[in-house]
């Protein structure tokens, strides 16, 4: 891996990269396959995430870049390597219809941003430019010129996203 | 409006006299449960934040029964950490080689999960013990560190399903196929952030291993957890098991549910999952000639001692198809000595089928039985996503036991009744 993420839990709450698409039930064997689990070094398990869905991922992958998805996405198994390995990779955010709610808890409590919107993955293609703005819930497809409000956080999410995650949060409580 | 049996158990621990759903709670936990993928995680989230003890040491059970025994040196490292914090955290319920099993099938059998229990552990099939009348569901490595510094856990309430069982399995039909019936019926995302609630009549034709093969189950149709009304073979489980004392909670009249189902377990036939989802359901009448390489009998779904009996039965004076692998893993050492005591490893063992001590292994592809390029495993496990088992093409069937059984016979994908 050539770019590391910078850590996602940063001041400017935006995002903005090209995206790779995906389609329903994107599951977290697909995402970071178990073979990879005898570590949890975020480095090492960022070299083979989406192994076995898309080969090609880490090849192409950007700092800042946007992981859009159709239905239940990180469907499977609890492991917290998935949203790591994502958040490692560079992704700065990830769009989908529905996420499965194990991986939409983990992602919110190691801080990789995550939002549900269903317009917004019907406008979006795998290579558009896109931004995101979690503050307002807004997302830019500006390779279209398209715009799509998603639901923001309920209040206590936001909460542990602004303490840095979910142990700052009871620490500091 | 009333509440179902998740609510209720959720509001009691929340100190609420009522829940709603969509209602975020914090909540006390009765068990924090990790293994040797997610607690290493874990423990490092607990140190960076400072913390130095566990909430209650008994209340924390760390069970290394993944890459275990050891796979390589990672799992081995891996294995050290865990090993080393339990012991620094004097946690009670660290289960080492020779005493553990796969969490799932330890825990009950432990008498650590009693009815009206909220459990949270970082492993998805967690909601295995929803099979007791409990609250259990999985979560990450990060809500594990968490529960194990605070002894709370939040939880947004879910609303409910109700699946009304009624009528009696027929022959060779186990827990197993009506699961995979149900995630057949309402797809992989059928039960999304909601509980699965099994009442009925049909409940008592159903023993505490069907419970806890469908109570498993429940997140592979993406539920938050599946829950069992608690019955008289529910009350006897828990003597038998355990000391603790219990609460069981039963839905009130007017709790509502999103949607009813209602199941006539005796129309339900051997149900098979072909790849590569759950919900890709046919029956064995409509499942064809599938030639297949491998059998894998075992795991937190189908690893219990009715399991282990069934696949004994079936292989009881026949062979394993040459060329087919037929491998069965025990859930715990006590299914392990039980089956040696009924000589069921005998007719196993003489079938020329592998019986393994305790591992999740060959269900995730972690080892123990990966697949090659183009093979066919016919699992009693949980889940055939691409590349589960190992190589991104090969391809898992999920079973029954007798199905499974069946099919290392034939080589092919079969109905224990035509053998």
């Amino acid at each position: 891996m050539e770019n590391i993420a910078p850590d996602l839990r940063r001041k400017t709450m935006k995002a903005k990269g090209k995206v790779f698409k995906y389609n329903d039930n994107v599951d977290t064997d697909v995402i970071i396959p178990a073979r990879h689990l005898n570590t949890s070094d975020p480095k090492e398990l960022a070299v083979h995430c989406m192994e076995d869905i898309d080969k090609d991922f880490v090849k192409k992958v950007q700092p800042g870049d946007i992981i859009v998805a159709n239905r239940n996405f990180g469907c499977g198994s609890s492991r917290e390597h998935a949203p790591i390995a994502i958040k490692a990779s560079g992704i700065s955010c990830v769009i989908a219809t529905s996420f499965a709610r194990i991986f939409y808890r983990n992602s919110v409590n190691i801080g990789l941003p995550i939002l549900e919107c269903e317009e917004a993955v019907k406008g979006i293609e795998a290579g558009d430019e896109v931004e995101v703005d979690f503050d307002t819930g807004t997302i830019t497809n500006i390779t279209k010129g398209k715009t799509f409000k998603a639901q923001p956080f309920p209040e206590f999410m936001q909460r542990i996203i602004k303490a840095e995650g979910l142990m700052n949060y009871i620490s500091e409580k | 409006m009333g509440m179902t049996i998740t609510q209720k158990i959720l509001a009691a621990h929340a100190g609420l006299d009522k829940v709603v759903p969509g209602q975020l709670i914090e909540a006390n936990l009765d068990l924090v449960l990790g293994n040797d993928i997610t607690t290493p995680v874990a423990v490092n989230e607990f140190r960076k934040t400072g913390f130095n003890k566990v909430f209650d040491t008994k209340k924390v059970a760390i069970v290394p029964d993944h890459f275990t025994p050891n796979k390589d040196i990672k799992a081995a490292e891996q294995c050290k950490l865990i090993r080393e914090f339990s012991y620094e955290m004097d946690i009670e319920n660290y289960f080492e080689i020779g005493e553990m099993g796969i969490e799932h099938c330890l825990i009950p059998e432990k008498g650590l999960a009693v009815p009206g229990d909220l459990i949270i552990g970082a492993d998805s099939h967690t909601c295995t013990y929803g099979a007791l009348g409990a609250f259990a569901t999985g979560i990450g490595s990060t809500d594990m560190a968490a529960g194990m510094a605070t002894g709370k856990a939040w939880f947004k309430v879910p609303p409910a399903i109700k699946f009304n069982l009624k009528g009696k399995l027929q022959g060779w039909v186990s827990g197993k196929d009506v699961i995979l019936h149900i995630i057949g019926m309402i797809g992989v995302d059928g039960a999304l952030y909601k509980s699965m609630e099994f009442v009925g009549e049909g409940l008592s034709s159903l023993s505490m291993d069907d419970r806890f093969t469908m109570a498993n189950m429940a997140i592979e149709a993406g539920a938050k957890n599946g829950i069992f009304l608690v019955d008289d073979k529910t009350i006897e489980y828990v003597k038998e098991h355990s000391n603790r004392e219990y609460k069981v909670y039963s839905p009130d009249a007017d709790a509502v549910y999103e949607k009813e189902y209602e199941i006539d377990l005796s129309k339900i036939r051997p149900t098979v999952a072909f790849p590569h989802l759950p919900d890709n359901t046919r029956t064995i009448d409509e499942s064809g000639d599938v030639n297949i390489d491998q059998v894998v009998i075992g795991s937190c779904t189908n690893g219990r001692i009715s399991d282990i009996r069934v696949a004994a039965k079936i292989l009881k004076g026949r062979k394993v198809k040459k060329g087919i692998r037929c491998l069965v893993f025990p859930g715990t050492q006590k299914i392990y000595l039980q089956s040696l005591e009924e000589g069921l490893v005998k007719d196993i063992v003489e079938a020329g089928a592998v019986f393994s001590t305790p591992t999740c292994g060959p269900c995730l592809g972690g080892h123990m039985g990966i697949l090659a390029k183009g093979e066919r495993a016919v699992s009693t496990t949980n889940r055939n996503f691409v590349g589960r088992m190992g190589h991104t093409e090969s391809e898992v069937y999920l079973a029954s036991p007798a199905v499974a059984a069946a099919s290392a016979i034939t080589g092919k994908i079969t109905d224990p009744d035509k053998i």
